[in-house]
């Protein structure tokens, strides 16, 4: 081993390639980490699928007693499990968080063609300012917001979420569209402005078409923000039909303490639409998050 | 530089979508939740001015535990950066070096941070069941705890705290993991040859090379599990509820106090919470520049 690394390196020196052994340690450390990450969604299933008698008859690995021939399917089809008002709280998450994440979007690549591509004094500081609001928690927006949107007769709509989950997500957005936009070389703006375009039209024709990729790595990480907000939502939603996921789910398994199978498959519900849309699209979310991070 | 007044007026109309959201509905809420704090308000009664007194019950007595909240996103904190992002650092740096099952082993670790934080909750809720849950069997079969039936949850219980904040470090980790992960595949591939010739261990290569050139994701990775520790709320209200005392933060306190329409102590806890992250973000950034 020495030897064949000492023909390709300098006189002197060897190159140690990681050994095998901790090439196997690093996958049996990975593999107990991905169990227990999968473990508790296989439970999830698990008990989904169990009446109460075989909840309660605890067993080591989730299994129902009695598997493989007593799998509780019913659970899925029971009315109490309100699986139309599952389905009305899911379609509330996506429209707040579809319409949240493209206000955000539309504001931070405008800020940012602002910020990037004209010479103005203030512009740095303005930057600094919009970075700062990356650690502002929603926590500080919610009396003030409730009395608002009191006020205004709003409390508990749509608008009501949408408008603070865009600006909550904003900050984030402006970061990462920044990262991308430094990408775009200057002279594309310079070639067009010779060619008679205005300020807007360079946006329009030239930025914006080329900012596509940082559509999707701001998407996700708005995503991760916007869809599971709870404090505003429990906040300013009251009325059923406008609920979103989570308070929606969490209204409906906390009004049910007696049937745990129900509550497992409620919560399954919940998750698989998520699941199926990661399995499918797992390694474009993963790029866009990674490109983030990297940009960012 | 002289500018044309027609890119004045670009800059503004570009700016005023964002600026109009941040000012909105982040910087105005911030003066105005500070102007709320010092009055004396249960809505939907008239608010009268009365100082700091909200402050100083909220850290004084035990019926409003925000001090108590404190001291326990502290220790969320502190575990957060001794457990959490170690654990997501080690996962990123062998996931970064090549490894068979690579693209399988980050996504199965990401999938947590894609699951709603409330399905989180009701979950290891179930899990931690004394009768019909997972966790004691779990421990019992590995020997950590011996016959008894441990009531993780129990209102107030000794345990309520750490079994609150496990699934909140776990559920995280995927997600520091893929920054990472995004920082060490940014290290230049010469960089790691260069040190392997030069005769370094692979722990050598990750000590010296990879882990000082990934300082801007770490930094990013810091803040955000630190603010995020002290800003904390999903999984300790369903876990525990907002009435908690022994798993208390300032969140909890913060809604609690809000449900009840105590508007101005509500207002003096978000506050105090964004003090704390405005603080612990300001800390981290001047560490980081130190190292410098």
């Amino acid at each position: 081993m020495a030897n064949d690394n000492k023909l390709g390196a300098p006189e002197g020196y060897t190159i140690k390639k990681s050994g095998p052994a901790l090439r196997i340690i690093s996958t049996i450390l990975l593999i107990v980490w991905s169990i227990i990450n999968l473990y508790p969604l296989f439970w999830m299933i698990m008990l989904s699928l169990k009446n109460n008698e075989q909840v309660n008859l605890t067993h080591k690995f989730g299994l129902p007693a009695g598997w493989p021939n007593k799998w509780h399917w019913e659970n899925y089809t029971n009315p109490e499990l309100h699986l139309e008002r599952i389905v009305t709280y899911f379609k509330n998450s996506v429209i707040v968080t579809v319409l949240a994440i493209a206000i955000a979007l539309v504001a931070a690549m405008m800020a940012s063609y602002a910020l990037m591509r004209f010479n103005w004094r203030a512009s740095g500081a303005f930057n600094k300012m919009f970075m700062l609001g990356i650690t502002v928690p929603v926590q500080v927006s919610l009396v003030p917001l409730l009395i608002t949107t009191s006020e205004l007769g709003i409390t508990g709509s749509r608008i009501s979420l949408i408008i603070p989950y865009a600006a909550f997500a904003l900050s984030m957005a402006i970061l990462i569209s920044n990262g991308f936009m430094t990408n775009i070389p200057k002279e594309l703006d310079e070639a067009a402005y010779i060619d008679g375009c205005s300020r807007y039209g360079v946006f329009f024709r030239i930025i914006l078409p080329l900012m596509t990729p940082a559509i999707s790595t701001i998407g996700i990480y708005s995503f991760l923000q916007c869809w599971n907000e709870l404090i505003i939502a429990t906040t300013l939603v009251t009325s059923e039909e406008m609920r979103t996921l989570p308070i929606g789910i969490r209204n409906l398994v906390g009004t049910n303490k007696v049937d745990y199978g129900l509550i497992g498959a409620g919560i399954t519900i919940a998750t698989i639409p998520m699941i199926i849309v990661y399995i499918l699209m797992s390694r474009k979310i993963q790029e866009s998050f990674i490109a983030g991070a990297v940009k960012g | 530089m002289k500018r044309k007044t027609s890119d004045t007026i670009s800059i503004i109309v570009f700016l005023l979508p964002a600026l109009i959201l941040f000012f909105g509905i982040l910087v105005a809420p911030i003066i105005i939740s500070g102007y709320y704090s010092v009055f004396d308000w249960q809505f939907p009664f008239d608010k009268t001015f009365c100082g700091f007194q909200n402050y100083k019950k909220l850290f004084t007595t035990e019926w409003y535990p925000l001090w108590k909240g404190v001291k326990n996103v502290f220790l969320l904190a502190g575990l957060s950066l001794v457990i959490q992002l170690p654990l997501s650092l080690g996962l990123a740096l062998m996931l970064g070096r090549g490894i068979k099952g690579e693209r399988f082993f980050l996504s199965v670790n990401f999938l947590p941070v894609l699951i709603s934080t409330v399905v989180i909750g009701l979950l290891w809720r179930r899990m931690y069941d004394a009768d019909a849950g997972v966790i004691n069997p779990l421990l019992r079969s590995v020997g950590i705890i011996g016959e008894e039936n441990i009531q993780w949850l129990a209102a107030n219980g000794d345990h309520l705290l750490m079994a609150c904040i496990v699934p909140m470090l776990w559920q995280y980790v995927g997600y520091h993991m893929l920054l990472m992960y995004a920082g060490v595949k940014s290290v230049a591939p010469e960089l790691r040859e260069a040190a392997m010739i030069d005769g370094a261990t692979t722990w050598q290569v990750d000590r010296f090379v990879v882990i000082p050139s990934m300082k801007q994701v770490l930094k990013v990775s810091v803040i955000f599990s630190v603010t995020g520790s002290l800003k904390s709320y999903d999984l300790v209200s369903i876990l525990a509820g907002d009435r908690t005392y022994a798993a208390a933060v300032p969140s909890t306190v913060l809604m609690n106090t809000k449900s009840v329409g105590l508007y101005g102590m509500s207002s003096a806890s978000a506050v105090v919470i964004i003090v704390l992250c405005f603080a612990a973000a300001v800390l981290i950034n001047a560490l980081f520049r130190e190292r410098d």
